[in-house]
């Protein structure tokens, strides 16, 4: 089993979570969060004052899947959610150890 | 011009003149004094039986109460008090940091309250009692006519077995003291954009009650009671026109905020910590408010539903819409981007600029007016800030003290006697586009209210400093005025 966090533009989300339904993930996490890459921040002006913003706000999306199914959720997350300009995001790759369906105790892939 | 001049009880001009030769200024000053304190003295619980003495002092009025007229007033009423709560509280609250954003509303809910009650024992009283021409009357003070609404509430008379209510111009006197009410109300909530997210809670509440009697009333006296800036009044030393405030509300509150700012120092972090609007979704809320309430502040001041109104209500708009591209539009030219913030503030500046001129100017001069002060202001609060570094923290006097300034010398420009009815114009020629002299005596009202403003705010600041101190803790400020001053938070999450 693979943990894949993505982290994507806001506006891609929706593009997203529906291929990676199609493709048969059936869960996912998202959560709001902020950072930065190798563009840095951007600046905003409040009457006339500049504020270097670093930290860009992103969804990261969460989804854990069979060490088969990899490649294709990669493929995916990737062709849904690159603009191609700076600032598309990263997709992470976690080994995960073990998962659990805390209704039923179930364990591995049958708790995914 | 004054806002009560419709229906104030009249003299003819030689009561006028006798009263202003027999009063010097030296004996209205000492009479001013007796007043505030006879009021202190007055407040008491126990004067409040007086409070209900059925046979008034002020001769009795005569009954014209229009009914339209009342139902317009008391809408305006409404709509002026829409604009501090919940319009300046949202505009303003959404500018400041996130840990601060009940304090800001804090200041303008509670003043609310607190001007009412202040307005309601004596305020309405130091700022309307008396009328030139009559026993008892100066052009520095009111008198106790009204202190705890003696005169304005409706008696019953034995002799005519009739209830009788007071009136003034076609409304009763009791609107007419709601409606002024709800500008004492909004005047000194707008210094509080000077000293936000590092004043004291209790110092703050000292200072207003301080300096809405000792500022706004006798500059309200001044102006819209026939004292020494009235237009038209035998007593003005330099009478002015000042429909809505431009002197009374904004010259009067935005200088003092500058005092405040200059005063109180700069925010912590200032100048190299980021302070940007933690909710601008607020401050746009809070300025169409404002927009909406406008129309009541201005349009009601007319004290009246007739066609001054109308005007009035179109040059208020018309300026606000100019104000609203004005703004952005610099900014869109000269740092590339036209913001919301940009267009809220340029709303606001040019409803400030046309308040003195909006009931003597037509729409098209009504037009440049807001255009005039989206561009003046936009350099106040960007350029000029900046060069002096002074923490002006949401632009009060950029946009009150600034815009107001503006509003009343561009009144000595457009006001125009094809608008002013003839009981103000005299049928004379107004502002300099139309050949008249009005332009000096605005100049000269506004720089008689930047004096007194400042240096009484000034005083009055560095009193309190001495006896309650001004600024919160280093440690509170950094905590935040929403926990330190109020223990509550703005934005709770579990």
């Amino acid at each position: 089993m693979k943990k894949i966090e993505a982290i994507v533009r806001h506006f891609k989300l929706e593009e997203v979570k529906h291929a990676l339904s199609e493709l048969g993930v059936r869960g996912m996490t998202i959560s709001e969060v902020r950072g930065f890459g190798r563009q840095k921040g951007h600046t905003e002006t409040y009457r006339g004052t500049e504020y270097t913003i670093d930290f860009v706000p992103k969804v990261k999306i969460e989804v854990v899947v069979r060490n088969e199914d990899v490649e294709k959720t990669l493929a995916t997350i990737l062709r849904t959610a690159q603009t191609g300009q700076i600032g598309d995001g990263k997709i992470f790759v976690i080994p995960l150890d073990e998962t659990v369906r805390i209704r039923t105790g179930e364990t591995g892939v049958d708790a995914v | 011009m004054t806002q009560r001049q419709a229906g104030a009880p009249s003299c003819d001009s030689a009561q006028v003149a006798t009263s202003c030769e027999s009063n010097g200024w030296r004996l209205d000053i000492a009479r001013g004094l007796r007043f505030i304190f006879t009021v202190a003295v007055l407040s008491l619980p126990g004067a409040l039986a007086w409070a209900e003495d059925p046979k008034p002092s002020a001769p009795a009025p005569v009954a014209t109460l229009d009914k339209a007229d009342q139902a317009w007033m008391l809408m305006s009423c409404a709509l002026v008090f829409l604009m501090t709560a919940p319009g300046l509280a949202l505009f303003y609250s959404g500018l400041v940091r996130k840990k601060n954003v009940l304090g800001v509303m804090m200041q303008c809910l509670m003043l609310a309250g607190l001007m009412t009650v202040l307005w309601g024992l004596y305020g309405y009283s130091l700022s309307f009692g008396g009328a030139p021409g009559e026993a008892g009357f100066s052009p520095w003070v009111g008198n106790g006519d009204f202190v705890l609404m003696r005169n304005v509430t409706s008696t019953f008379n034995e002799a005519t077995g009739l209830v009788e209510t007071p009136v003034e111009g076609s409304i009763s006197r009791l609107t007419h003291m709601l409606f002024q009410g709800m500008f004492f109300i909004i005047t000194p909530a707008l210094i509080c954009g000077a000293f936000a997210e590092r004043m004291k809670f209790s110092t703050m509440v000292a200072f207003m009650i301080l300096w809405g009697t000792l500022v706004y009333c006798p500059l309200c006296h001044w102006v819209w009671d026939g004292g020494i800036l009235a237009f038209g009044a035998a007593d003005a030393k330099f009478g002015a026109l000042d429909f809505a405030g431009g002197t009374v509300v904004h010259i009067s509150s935005g200088v003092s905020a500058l005092v405040c700012a200059l005063v109180m120092g700069k925010r912590l972090g200032f100048g190299h910590e980021p302070m940007p609007p933690h909710n601008l979704t607020y401050t746009v809320v809070g300025a169409a408010l404002l927009w909406f309430g406008w129309f009541g502040f201005n349009a009601g001041s007319a004290l009246n539903s007739g066609a001054q109104a109308a005007s009035a209500f179109c040059a208020t708009h018309f300026a606000a819409a100019a104000g609203a591209l004005a703004w952005p539009l610099l900014e869109w030219v000269f740092r590339g981007k036209p913001t919301v913030l940009g267009c809220a503030s340029g709303a606001v500046a040019g409803l400030v600029c046309i308040t003195p001129a909006s009931g003597y100017v037509a729409p098209m001069p009504a037009l440049a007016m807001g255009l005039a002060a989206g561009a003046v202001c936009f350099y106040a609060c960007t350029a000029l800030k900046s060069k002096f570094g002074y923490d002006d923290s949401l632009d009060a006097f950029g946009v009150h003290g600034v815009g107001g300034t503006l509003g009343a010398v561009l009144t000595g420009v457009f006001a125009t006697r094809n608008i002013t009815p003839e009981g103000t114009s005299g049928g004379k020629l107004l502002g300099l586009l139309e050949g008249g002299p009005l332009l000096t005596p605005q100049v000269m009202a506004a720089l008689v209210t930047w004096v007194y403003a400042a240096v009484a705010t000034f005083v009055l600041l560095k009193i309190l400093d001495v006896a309650m101190g001004l600024r919160v803790t280093q440690q509170d400020e950094v905590q935040g005025l929403d926990y330190s001053q109020h223990g509550e938070e703005g934005y709770i999450f579990i």
